[in-house]
């Protein structure tokens, strides 16, 4: 049968209501290539005032709060965090698996989604990116923080040394330290690698100390063809590769917890059930930012579109179902194994003093989403997105203060028993997250928030075709 | 040397129908191991740093009550779960003693073998409390014990330097240790003499014997650890 078949793409005068709604999809409405750069470079250099307030702000923060703080208990000893006999984790280690879970955003969003060609993904990549790498550099910290002696952390580096001495490569905290090192490392290249294109473009729209920075990180690109090729194969190498590293690195922050015999931390699931958290609390955090960037970031809200926080918003739902399934099949075989103190433990979480920490893990992570997400509208509402998105973080915070102080607090002899309060933790947590926000905000203004050469490259493809009457969204083969 | 290797086994028996739950061998096992008071504020909030101490509970209800006590320390497990977590080695296995050691040089702090106890046996150093001792007071401190610094981890060590001392003394007197002759602080002070300790691998020691009691259990058997610690419990008495 022939089709007669006509492109839409331009834009033309009096478009029909079919055409118009999808005009609304940003790979529907391209614009010329010159003016998309000219819009990222504008948000890159415009500045307000309020923004240099909250920069400096939060930099007292991080200064007070993490280092100053740090440095205090340093000098004093770790008794100034709360923990305590038989609690000898607490919010140390909580905020740094919350940390860590925030960091799986970037590779979940940009990897997977790109591995499954996911168009929706195209204009936000570099945003979640950004959460893996400051993510990490924010929970990174913490398994120094919490040292009693910090000044000799570098004794669970394998090095060669004058006493001979190996880590213990049985121990989960040697796993984890390799584990994260390899996802910095890879996810700071991966974050690097489909900036070249970009920081090109910025070289040459920038002069004075910007240029000269540009002009270095661009590393001479030019973007013949041949380097677009290369390009293209670094990015799909390690778009594979950096999935397995993801899965790997939560599944050894959950080990920690898994391989201990400690009542309810002992069990098979946790491998997934954390990494499903992580994404769940990653993916949360990317609406949030995209929510916020499209706010304070200018022209933003040509490139992050309400269709994006729906898409989004589908994904948190589907992440909710499945937390909502670890968690359930973590409780019921724990509950069900009959063990005493495994019992006693899970009877503490849900009714001990602190049960509404439990309670509240539930409504945010299981009741709220699952209220809200299905509903098209909520799901294209940014500020009502926005909220859901913090609860379900705040919610994953307390999933994560469940099962390290909660289950510490009931071990097995009840003469044990002790509940954790926390307290210079509270501190040095806000600390890192005004660090990992101060971080963000400066990244905002020294590189390209948007992959143009991405949402360029997904607008050339996706074209509107009349067929006959109807006006058909197309998409061509890319690769 | 045989002699040596025979004196591998150190093992303790807690007679726990004969304790009195008097916190007898909780002191002496303060001052032999220079453990620190913590304070007022600190050890009302649970960081308490004795290396033994001595478990209450109560059975029935008021006033109808009975009184339980079991003295719990380290056990010295066979197959310690503190010993894999740890990321530097400074939680160890003493070959020749066949107990646990902790080293507290080589101890960074990550606090991991303290929650992988199942027995909540270990302390850890929270501030430097050691520096804090009045000053006649620092010469109640043991001079064959070292003093330990903020930022680690501590625990019984079954009076590793008297242990050493015994069999010093023996081979220096050209024998074999004695079933006796080493005793740990706890087991020293126990004015009822409810705490036996001993080698376990002489069949015909003191606290072999007592190990063989129908009484007998240990702590958590279930986990497998292997402790070298068995308690002694009869069946409806009062007391222990
Ligand atoms: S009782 Fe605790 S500290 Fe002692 S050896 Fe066993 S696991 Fe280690």
């Amino acid at each position: 049968m022939a089709v007669e078949a006509k492109s839409l793409s331009t834009p033309l005068h009096g478009m029909d209501a079919e055409e118009a709604e999808l005009r609304e999809q940003l790979m529907f409405d391209p614009r010329p290539r010159e003016e998309l750069n000219r819009m990222v470079m504008e948000s890159m250099v415009h500045t307000t005032p309020r923004y240099w307030a909250v920069v400096a702000f939060l930099a007292v923060v991080v200064l007070v709060c993490l280092f100053g703080a740090w440095g205090y208990m340093i000098a004093t000893g770790i008794g100034l965090a709360g923990v305590r006999k038989p609690v000898y984790w607490g919010v140390f280690i909580v905020t740094f698996v919350f940390w860590i879970g925030i960091s799986h955003a970037g590779t979940f969003v940009s990897a997977i989604l790109r591995v499954f060609k996911a168009e929706f993904r195209r204009p936000f990549t570099r945003a979640a990116e950004l959460m893996t790498t400051f993510g990490l550099a924010a929970g990174a910290l913490y398994p120094l923080i919490h040292l009693g002696r910090v000044w000799v952390f570098y004794w669970m580096i394998p090095y060669p040394n004058a006493r001979w001495l190996w880590p213990n490569f049985r121990s989960p905290l040697v796993w984890d330290f390799l584990a994260i090192t390899t996802y910095l490392l890879s996810s700071t290249i991966y974050l690097y690698l489909p900036l070249i294109p970009d920081l090109a473009m910025a070289r040459d729209r920038t002069q004075g100390w910007r240029h000269a920075i540009y002009k270095t990180l661009a590393l001479g690109w030019r973007g013949t063809e041949a380097e677009w090729a290369r390009l293209r194969k670094a990015i799909t190498i390690f778009a594979f590769a950096i999935i397995p590293v993801m899965f790997s690195v939560h599944t050894i922050v959950s080990w920690d917890f898994a391989v201990s015999q400690t009542a309810v931390w002992n069990s098979t699931i946790f491998g997934p059930y954390f990494i499903v958290g992580a994404i769940l609390s990653g993916v949360s955090a990317v609406v949030t930012i995209l929510v916020i960037l499209r706010a304070t970031l200018k022209n933003m809200d040509y490139f992050i579109r309400m269709e994006h926080l729906d898409a989004l918003g589908k994904l948190l739902l589907v992440f909710s179902m499945a937390w909502a399934y670890f968690f359930f099949n973590d409780y019921l075989v724990s509950w069900y194994g009959g063990y005493e103190a495994v019992r006693r433990v899970l009877f503490f979480h849900s009714s001990g003093p602190d049960s509404w920490i439990w309670w509240s893990m539930i409504i945010f992570n299981v009741l709220i989403p699952w209220l809200t997400l299905w509903n098209r509208r909520i799901r294209r509402t940014p500020w009502a997105m926005l909220i859901i998105t913090l609860l379900i973080n705040v919610g994953m915070y307390f999933e994560r203060y469940t099962i390290v102080p909660m289950t510490l607090a009931h071990q097995r002899f009840p003469f044990d028993w002790g509940n954790y309060v926390p307290r210079i933790e509270i501190i040095i947590s806000i600390g890192t997250l005004a660090l990992f926000i101060l971080l963000y905000m400066l990244a905002s203004r020294l590189i390209p928030m948007v992959p143009v050469w991405e949402v360029r490259e997904g607008q050339e493809a996706h074209m509107i075709r009349q067929i006959g009457k109807a006006k058909v969204p197309t998409v061509s083969e890319l690769e | 040397m045989a002699e040596e290797k025979q004196t591998g086994r150190w093992g303790m028996v807690i007679d726990l129908d004969v304790c009195t739950g008097c916190n007898a061998c909780v002191t002496a096992c303060a001052m032999e191991n220079n453990i620190p008071w913590v304070g007022e504020e600190d050890a009302g909030y649970g960081r308490g740093m004795h290396w033994i101490r001595v478990q209450r509970y109560w059975e029935g209800e008021y006033p109808e009550v009975s009184p339980h006590y079991q003295p719990v320390m380290c056990q010295q497990c066979g197959r310690a779960p503190c010993e894999p977590v740890c990321p530097v080695f400074a939680t160890v296995h003493s070959e020749e003693q066949q107990i646990n050691l902790q080293v507290y040089n080589r101890c960074i702090g990550t606090r991991y073998c303290a929650n992988n106890c199942p027995y909540i046996a270990r302390s850890f150093n929270w501030f430097d409390y050691s520096q804090q001792i009045p000053t006649p007071m620092n010469y109640y401190l043991n001079p064959n014990v070292t003093v330990r610094r903020r930022g680690v981890m501590e625990k019984c060590t079954f009076c590793v330097q008297r242990i050493y001392e015994g069999q010093e003394r023996a081979k220096a007197e050209g024998r074999v240790v004695q079933d006796g002759e080493i005793v740990p602080a706890c087991a020293q002070a126990c004015p009822t003499d409810a705490i036996i300790f001993g080698d376990l691998s002489d069949p015909e020691s003191r606290v072999s014997k007592a190990a063989r009691n129908q009484r007998r259990y240990t702590l958590l058997e279930e986990l497998g650890t292997e402790p070298k610690v068995t308690y002694l419990k009869g069946e409806g008495t009062y007391g222990g």
